[in-house]
C-alpha cells in the first residue's frame, strides 16, 4: 500500500489534536503544582504559570505540622484500606456463587441484586434507616452501606465466567468444595481483575465525600475530601487559618494549592501502575451482565 | 459425617437422593452469598419502607406505620413540592444540566476515539490514552479545587492568558451563564478520554479485512471513518445513549455541590442538592421523600421507555 501526501498530512494534523487534548489534561495540574511550590507574593504579581517561581516548600511544611490535616489523610487512608479490603469480600462473596449454573434459585439471586441498581429508595430513606439503627455518626457508616456495588459485582461475576469451567470441574473431581476452588483456583487466576475492582473501590472511597457530609457530623471523621471543600470554599485566609487551625494566615492561596496537591498525588501515583489492568474491567463490566 | 447420614436415610428415592447430593456439594455457596444477601436486605431494600413516610405526616415519636395520613390522600407532600419554586428550579436544573452534558459531552468520546484510532504513532498513542483517562480518577472536589485556581477572575491562568489578548475578565464561576458553560466543560475534561475506552474496545472488533479492501477499492480516510468505523460503533452508541438517555431526570451530587457556590444557586441547584438541603439539613423529611420518590420512579419509566425504543430501532437494548 502506498501511502499518499494527504494522509501523512492527515496523520499529523490528528497527532496535533491529541498532543493539543494531552496538554489541557495536564495543565490544570501542572498549574496548580507550580503554585503549592511558589512563594505568596509570585502567586499575587500573576506570575507563576507552569513552573514555580520563589520556589520553596512553605506550604507543604505548613499543612503536614497542621495536626488537623496530618490525622485526616491519615485517616483517609486508614478508610480507604479497610473498605477496599471489606469491599473486596463482599463482591467476591456475591460473584462467585453466582457463577455456578447448577446453583438453585440463581434467577432469584441475580434478581433481587440487580433490580437495586434500577430503583433504589433515594437518599432520605437511607438517612432515616442508617438513623434507626444507630449507623449515624459512627465511623462505620464511611465503611458498610456502600461497602458493595452492583456494577463492580458484575465485572468480577464476568471475569470469574472467563475462568475455564473444566478448572472447576477437575477440582470438583479431586474432592475440593466450592470454597476450596475458590481459594486454590479461582482467586489466583484473577490477580488482574482483582487488582482493577480494588482500584476502583479505593479511588471511590479516597475520592469520596456525600456520604460522610449527609451522615457524619463529628469532624474528625470527616475524610479529605470533606476537609479540602471546607479550605477551599473558606473566602479569606483568616477563615482558613482559624477554621481548619492554619497557625499563618497571608498563605492562603499556596495552602490550597498544596493542599490541593496533597488530595491528588496519592491518586496520581497508584494510577500508572493499575492503569493496565482496568482497562479490561471497564470493558467487560460493559458487556451485558 | 454426611456420608452417614445419608446412608441412614432409609433408602432415599431418585429425586431425594439427588438432592441430598446437591445440598452435600453446593451449601457451601449459600453460605458464601449469605453475607451479601443480608447487605441488600439491609441497605438496599429496607429503605424502601421508609418512602412511605412520602405519604405521611411525619413524626419523629413514631414508626413509619404508626404515623397517620398526610392531607389529600396522602399526596400533601407531592403537591407542596410542585408549588415549591426551589424543587421547580431543582428539576429545571437538573433536566437543562443533564441535557447540555447529552448534547455537548456525549459526541466527545466517539470522536476522541475515532482520533484515538486514527493515530499513526503507536507509542504517542499509548501515552496520550494514559493521560486523557487520568482526569477520571480526580475527586469532583479536587477538580473544583483546580477550576477555582485556574479559573479566577483576576489571577487565574486562564484570565490572564485571555487578558494577554487584550479580553476582559470572565467570570467562569460567578455568572450563572458561564458557570453552566464551566460545569459542561469540567465534565467533558474528566469523562471525555474515560468515555472512549468502551468505544476503542468496540473498535478492535471491526475486521482488518474491510479496511484493506476499501482501500483496495481506493477510499479515503473519511471514506472509512464513516463507512466502517461508525457502523461498528453503532450498537454501543446506542445502548450508551439509551443509557444516558434514561438518566435525565439522574441526578449526581458530587459534581454539583462541589461546584456550586451563592452567586450561582439559580442554575447549580439540582434535585440531589434540593434533597440534601431540604431534607438533611433542613429536615424536611416527608417533602423531600416524596421528591426523591418522584425521581426514582421518573428514571425506571424512562429507562423502560428508552429500552424499548432501542428494541424497536432493532438493537439488542441494555438487557
Amino acid at each position: 500500500m502506498i501511502k499518499t501526501k494527504t494522509t501523512k498530512i492527515g496523520d499529523w494534523v490528528i497527532a496535533g489534536f491529541c498532543l493539543l487534548l494531552v496538554f489541557l489534561c495536564l495543565t490544570p495540574l501542572l498549574n496548580v503544582l507550580a503554585r503549592s511550590l511558589s512563594s505568596a507574593e509570585a502567586l499575587v504579581r500573576n506570575e507563576v504559570i507552569l513552573l514555580p517561581v520563589g520556589f520553596n516548600l512553605g506550604a507543604y511544611r505548613l499543612v503536614l505540622g497542621d495536626p488537623k490535616y496530618t490525622w485526616s489523610l491519615a485517616w483517609t487512608a486508614m478508610l480507604t484500606v479497610i473498605c477496599t479490603l471489606v469491599s473486596m469480600t463482599m463482591t467476591v462473596l456475591c460473584a462467585y456463587p453466582l457463577t455456578y449454573d447448577q446453583l438453585k434459585g440463581r434467577r432469584f439471586f441475580n434478581t433481587y441484586i440487580i433490580l437495586t441498581m434500577y430503583f433504589s429508595a433515594g437518599t432520605i430513606p437511607t438517612y432515616l434507616l442508617l438513623k434507626d439503627i444507630r449507623l449515624l455518626n459512627n465511623p462505620l457508616v464511611l465503611v458498610i452501606p456502600s461497602c458493595l456495588s452492583v456494577f463492580n459485582m458484575i465485572i468480577m461475576r464476568s471475569f470469574f465466567y472467563g475462568i475455564p469451567e473444566s478448572l472447576r470441574e477437575s477440582a470438583e473431581l479431586d474432592g475440593a468444595g466450592p470454597i476450596r476452588t475458590l481459594v486454590s483456583i479461582y482467586l489466583p487466576l484473577s490477580g488482574p481483575s482483582l487488582a482493577t475492582l480494588a482500584l476502583f473501590y479505593a479511588v471511590g472511597r479516597w475520592n469520596g465525600f456525600a456520604d460522610a457530609l449527609m451522615f457524619m457530623n463529628k469532624r474528625e471523621y470527616f475524610p479529605i475530601q470533606l476537609l479540602l471543600y471546607n479550605i477551599l470554599n473558606s473566602v479569606t485566609s483568616v477563615e482558613v487559618s482559624t477554621q481548619e487551625g492554619f497557625s499563618s494566615p497571608g498563605l492562603s492561596e499556596t495552602l490550597k494549592a498544596a493542599t490541593v496537591m496533597f488530595a491528588t498525588v496519592p491518586i496520581l501515583v497508584v494510577y500508572p501502575w493499575l492503569q493496565r489492568y482496568f482497562i479490561s474491567g471497564v470493558t467487560i463490566g460493559a458487556v451485558k451482565g | 459425617m454426611d456420608a452417614m447420614l445419608g446412608a441412614q436415610t432409609a433408602r432415599p428415592s431418585g429425586k431425594g437422593k439427588k438432592f441430598l447430593n446437591y445440598t452435600q456439594r453446593y451449601w457451601t455457596l449459600y453460605l458464601l452469598l449469605l453475607l451479601p444477601v443480608v447487605y441488600f436486605f439491609i441497605f438496599r431494600y429496607s429503605p424502601m419502607a421508609y418512602i412511605l413516610i412520602a405519604f405521611k405526616k411525619y413524626s419523629i415519636v413514631q414508626s413509619v406505620w404508626e404515623m397517620p395520613w398526610a392531607a389529600n390522600n396522602g399526596f400533601e407532600h407531592f403537591i407542596k413540592a410542585f408549588s415549591n419554586r426551589d424543587f421547580f428550579y431543582a428539576l429545571r436544573n437538573t433536566i437543562m444540566l443533564n441535557m447540555l452534558d447529552l448534547v455537548a459531552g456525549f459526541p466527545m468520546p466517539v470522536i476522541l476515539a475515532l482520533l484515538l484510532n486514527e493515530l499513526a504513532f503507536k507509542r504517542f498513542k499509548r501515552v496520550t490514552q494514559t493521560i486523557v483517562y487520568m482526569p477520571h480518577f480526580l475527586s469532583w472536589i479536587i477538580i473544583s479545587g483546580l477550576a477555582l485556581q485556574l479559573f479566577a477572575p483576576t489571577s487565574g491562568l486562564v484570565n490572564i492568558a485571555l487578558g494577554k489578548f487584550g479580553v476582559e475578565p470572565v467570570p467562569f464561576l460567578n455568572d450563572p451563564a458561564h458557570w453552566v458553560g464551566t460545569y459542561i466543560f469540567l465534565g467533558i475534561w474528566r469523562d471525555m478520554g474515560w468515555g472512549t475506552i468502551i468505544y476503542l474496545a468496540a473498535l478492535t472488533g471491526i475486521n482488518p479485512e474491510l479496511y484493506e479492501a476499501a482501500s483496495v477499492d481506493g477510499a479515503g480516510r473519511f471514506r472509512k471513518i464513516w463507512n466502517i468505523t461508525l457502523p461498528g460503533l453503532r450498537p454501543t452508541i446506542i445502548v450508551l445513549l439509551i443509557m444516558n438517555l434514561g438518566r435525565v431526570l439522574g441526578s449526581e451530587f458530587d459534581r454539583p455541590y462541589a461546584l456550586k457556590n451563592n452567586l450561582v444557586s439559580s442554575v447549580s441547584n439540582v434535585i440531589s442538592t434540593f434533597v440534601y438541603t431540604n431534607g438533611i439539613r433542613g429536615q424536611q423529611f416527608s417533602l423531600t421523600t416524596a421528591v426523591g420518590l418522584f425521581q426514582s420512579v421518573v428514571c425506571v419509566i424512562f429507562l423502560l421507555a428508552a429500552n424499548a425504543l432501542a428494541e424497536k430501532f432493532g438493537e439488542r437494548g441494555i438487557w
